[in-house]
């Protein structure tokens, strides 16, 4: 038996460690790690609730919309503001194009090259390439000479022998198993993808300011003002503008993302047999249909148990617990699991000093601690929300998914795997950029009505605010259900809370002995070569780690600042 | 083919720039560095024969803020292939190589370009608890920070959190978090590239005034380069010349906040940083927060998470405002200008944070006394 370390997990958000026992070629065990902790909501107690969109903000500049999303949610449902319409669509504008992007940055920048080996893309023939390419595209970057000018800008990299961020990796890995063409057709599109990304990103800049930590929220409403009629405001261009960019996302969406999500799959399809994981999913629900508590969502809420496609339950906030048994805090004697609304945090330290090699995985041994729903581990992100919407019969993700599975001639069983994951991400992809368009139109039509209502203000000022109120704020973040707790006292936080997308899946064990998501989907992957485990992070970055998010303390309930140290 | 021609230039022909837009870049360069118009020259000219410098990126207690916004480089689009074309050999958000292989690689730079190399530090270091707080590879980020930037040519610390702290180290700093400067004192050629995050056309323009002058420009007091964090970001603001008429937004979506008023009523705190954001912008130069209808929150500025919160309340800058705003304007012009004048942003800032913030506009700040680093 062989114990694997992987510390730095990269091409990540964060800081993730994996510790794993292969034996006979499989992982046996598995354990999820996170070495980093900065006590953000610790931070926040005390402050205005209606700046705490902006520190919350801070907890993860890849995910840099989703926490103020949550965070406005939550004061909002406290306080009883309501955002009038235009603050919605241009929520949903921004939250769209978030999860887009990031989708696109995931599957080229961040998990591409645990499928696609650069270096066999040096020896592949650009006409082969080019013919490879247009048989499932007709993308128009894909004439020979295209791919030849690619090959050549690599070649140079590889000859000039500094390699730079792609040195060192395990190319020639015997899991690789793309031809030549392809991985060259991959490296292409990976190195468009960097130019799309900047591109598209401009959507934020449109609304928000800037990109990341884009600066247009507030508690009430957004603070972009909309009025055809005015230069400073949003207007016309501002449409014009978001229109050419939708489109053009599109375009690259429908014919490079998902075409190579195919290509890519046909060639690994055993891996829709491994990285099944837990095979219970969460859903809060996203984008908004219309005004107030309680609106229709586009994308469902639901909760599936044990992989059961037949039953979408809905989520009940009061079934959320999380539990610190392997996590570095501890819990007033006697609580096992604690509802957020009522949590309870202290980091208490107990791992290894530093420097370490191992750590103590019986006892305590990471800063994420680890949530459960009714009990039971789940996955969120992109394959539940997928898999609950499929569930629940939604139009546009049944065509998407259905032609997704008809290519690859598998059924739906093959979505509970790491493939699955990775192409669930593809399909989202596709149903919100198509959705986009539209909500870009109903930003014109109101502007057309002169609707410039952007923020509830009659809410704004903390005087019109009773003296105590709290509230929750929920949000589908690129990675999954985000929650956000706050309890308002005396129009100061008195208490903040946040239970992240990448808790729930990259949590450690809980008292029972559950393991969390990622440490049940590591368990039997194949392993061809101990010393450089390629296939462990084809799993662990199907879930698309963002650790920043994950860690955090909750709680700043009252007590003195500096009892959180306290060991 | 030029086999043999050394340097950027020869790399950048070889990736396909044009010497014409290699040009153009340098003389971008040169008017986003303030320098006189002869200095593109010479930063062509340096430029042509600098090696490829090689760049390590630490992450400690960081969000990948910097990281992402280095990924959006573009104006101009060369700009990019200048990073592109430095050897970035070790930044865990984009390398290939993971675990073991990926710490080979930064000890492979440490050991055999001893003295030549830049480490660029993203992210605050924690010093409480014997550095718990942060480990990669079982190491602390302090004893990473020491080993890696103690041997480089350079460092250069991006984005508020490696400058000074950020928000890990705001009031209470639960794990003693604080910049690369305090955390390893004595670091040659440390410079701050500060903001939340930083603006990766400051840290191009940064790393082009290194290679071709072979040293940093002038920097302030707290180590920022003065090219970016000299002038007051008030002073630059499109919205200046309502302040001065006293023409400001009262509330959201108000005419005046359609018709791009000022936001000093609604919190901005423009008047007290020094930044260039109004005139570089963001995502090729689309906008920038103040241009978007939002206020300035002064991340630019250390400490600006206490300092600078409520990002909703308006600056105390004439004690027992709120009657006569159109006086406000001249008061803060003055006072400013003195605290540009003898050159004591920090303290200035400080001062004016700490006062006392009209009741009726906004929640005073938390009592956090005897607390933080």
């Amino acid at each position: 038996m062989t114990h694997v370390v992987v510390d730095p997990i990269t091409r990540i958000e964060g800081h993730l460690r994996i510790e794993a026992e292969v034996e006979g070629g499989r992982v046996r065990d598995a354990w999820s790690s996170a070495p980093m902790f900065r006590g953000i909501e610790l931070v926040l107690q005390g402050r205005d609730p209606r700046d705490a969109w902006a520190f919350t903000q801070r907890i993860c500049g890849v995910c840099t919309t989703v926490h103020a999303i949550a965070s406005i949610r939550a004061v909002e449902a406290a306080i009883g503001a309501v955002p009038p319409p235009n603050a919605r669509l241009l929520r949903n504008l921004v939250m769209a194009t978030h999860c887009v992007q990031d989708h696109v940055i995931h599957f080229y920048h961040l998990h591409a090259l645990d499928w696609v080996d650069l270096v066999s893309a040096l020896s592949a023939d650009p006409a082969r390439a080019a013919t490879l390419a247009q048989s499932i595209s007709d993308w128009p970057l894909s004439s020979p000479k295209y791919f030849a000018g690619v090959r050549a800008r690599l070649r140079a990299l590889a000859e000039s022998k500094q390699l730079g961020p792609f040195a060192n990796a395990y190319w020639g890995h015997p899991a690789y198993r793309l031809p030549p063409e392809a991985n060259l057709m991959a490296v292409a599109h990976y190195l468009e993808a960097l130019d799309w990304q900047r591109e598209f990103i401009r959507v934020h800049a449109i609304l928000g300011g800037k990109n990341p930590h884009l600066q247009s929220f507030l508690v009430g409403g957004m603070a972009t003002p909309v009025d055809p009629d005015r230069a400073a405001s949003l207007n016309a261009g501002s449409i014009a503008a978001m229109r050419k960019l939708v489109a053009s996302a599109r375009e690259f969406v429908s014919k490079v993302y998902l075409p190579d999500l195919l290509a890519v799959a046909a060639a690994y399809l055993d891996w829709a047999g491994h990285g099944a994981g837990v095979g219970n999913y969460l859903v809060y629900g996203e984008y908004p249909e219309a005004d107030g508590p309680n609106a229709p969502l586009y994308l469902p809420a639901g909760v599936i148990r044990g992989r059961d496609l037949s039953k979408v339950e809905r989520p009940d906030p009061a079934k959320i617990t999380e539990e610190v048994e392997h996590a570095w805090y501890a819990y007033p004697a006697g609580a096992r699991a604690l509802n957020p609304s009522e949590g309870v945090t202290r980091p208490v330290y107990s791992g290894p000093r530093p420097p370490y090699e191992r750590l103590d995985t019986s006892a305590k041994y990471s800063w994420l601690k680890s949530p459960r729903y009714d009990g039971l581990p789940m996955e969120v992100g992109p394959l539940a929300r997928v898999l609950v919407a499929y569930a629940s019969r939604h139009e546009a993700v049944r065509k998407a998914v259905d032609g997704v599975l008809q290519r690859l001639k598998v059924g739906p069983e093959a979505l509970f795997s790491t493939l699955g994951r990775t192409a669930a991400r593809a399909v989202e992809t596709l149903v919100l950029v198509d959705k986009m368009g539209e909500w870009v139109e109903a930003l014109a039509d109101a502007m057309a009505r002169r609707d410039r209502r952007i923020c509830d203000t009659a809410r704004w000022d903390p005087a019109s605010w009773p003296a105590r109120a709290s509230g929750a704020g929920f949000h589908e973040a690129p990675r999954g259900a985000l929650g956000h707790w706050v309890r308002i006292e005396d129009r100061r936080i008195a208490n903040y809370q946040c239970v992240v997308p990448t808790t729930w899946n990259a949590g450690p064990r809980d008292a029972a002995g559950h393991r969390g998501p990622y440490e049940e989907a590591l368990v039997a992957t194949p392993i061809a070569d101990p010393a450089r485990p390629l296939e462990l992070l084809r799993t662990v970055h199907s879930f698309d780690p963002c650790l920043a998010c994950g860690v955090h303390v909750v709680d700043a309930r009252g007590r003195a600042l500096g009892e959180a140290l306290e060991t | 083919m030029r086999e043999g021609r050394q340097g950027l230039l020869a790399e950048l022909e070889r990736r396909g720039v044009t010497r014409r837009e290699f040009i153009r870049f340098c003389g971008a360069m040169a008017a986003a560095l303030g320098l006189p118009g002869g200095a593109s020259a010479q930063i062509a000219g340096a430029l042509r024969t600098a090696p490829k410098p090689t760049l390590v990126w630490l992450e400690f207690q960081d969000c990948a803020g910097n990281t992402e916004s280095f990924l959006r480089a573009s104006r101009p689009t060369v700009a990019n292939l200048i990073l592109d074309t430095i050897s970035v050999d070790y930044h865990e958000t984009i390398m290939a190589a993971p675990g073991t292989q990926a710490e080979e690689a930064l000890a492979r730079v440490v050991a055999e370009s001893r003295g030549q190399y830049l480490a660029v530090v993203e992210g605050s270091i924690p010093l409480a608890d014997g550095g718990v707080y942060c480990c990669i590879a079982g190491r602390t980020a302090l004893d990473i920070a020491k080993r890696v930037c103690g041997g480089a040519a350079a460092t250069i610390a991006v984005g508020t959190c490696a400058t000074h702290g950020g928000i890990p180290g705001a009031a209470p700093n639960p794990t003693g978090a604080v910049g690369v400067g305090e955390a390893v004192p004595g670091l040659r050629n440390l410079i701050n590239l500060t903001a939340c995050p930083m603006n990766v056309e400051n840290l191009t323009a940064l790393i082009v005034y290194y290679l071709t002058f072979k040293q940093w420009p002038p920097l302030d007091a707290e180590r920022r380069p003065l090219f970016a964090h000299g002038k007051l970001l008030h002073d630059a603001c499109e919205r200046r010349a309502h302040f001065n008429a006293g023409e400001f937004a009262e509330a959201w979506g108000d005419e005046g906040h359609c018709n791009g008023y000022c936001l000093f009523k609604m919190g901005c705190k423009g008047p007290v940083t020094f930044y260039n954001c109004p005139t570089i912008r963001w995502n090729e130069g689309t906008s920038w927060p103040v241009q978007c209808g939002h206020g300035c929150i002064g991340c630019a500025e250390p400490r600006f998470w206490d300092r600078m919160t409520p990002f909703y309340g308006h600056l105390p800058l004439t004690p027992g405002i709120g009657a006569d705003i159109d006086r406000v304007g001249l008061a803060a012009t003055g006072l400013v200008a003195a605290g540009f004048a003898v050159h004591g942003v920090t303290s200035y800032v400080k001062r004016a944070a700490e006062r006392e913030l009209p009741a009726e506009k906004s929640v005073p700040p938390p009592d956090r006394k005897g607390n933080g680093p």
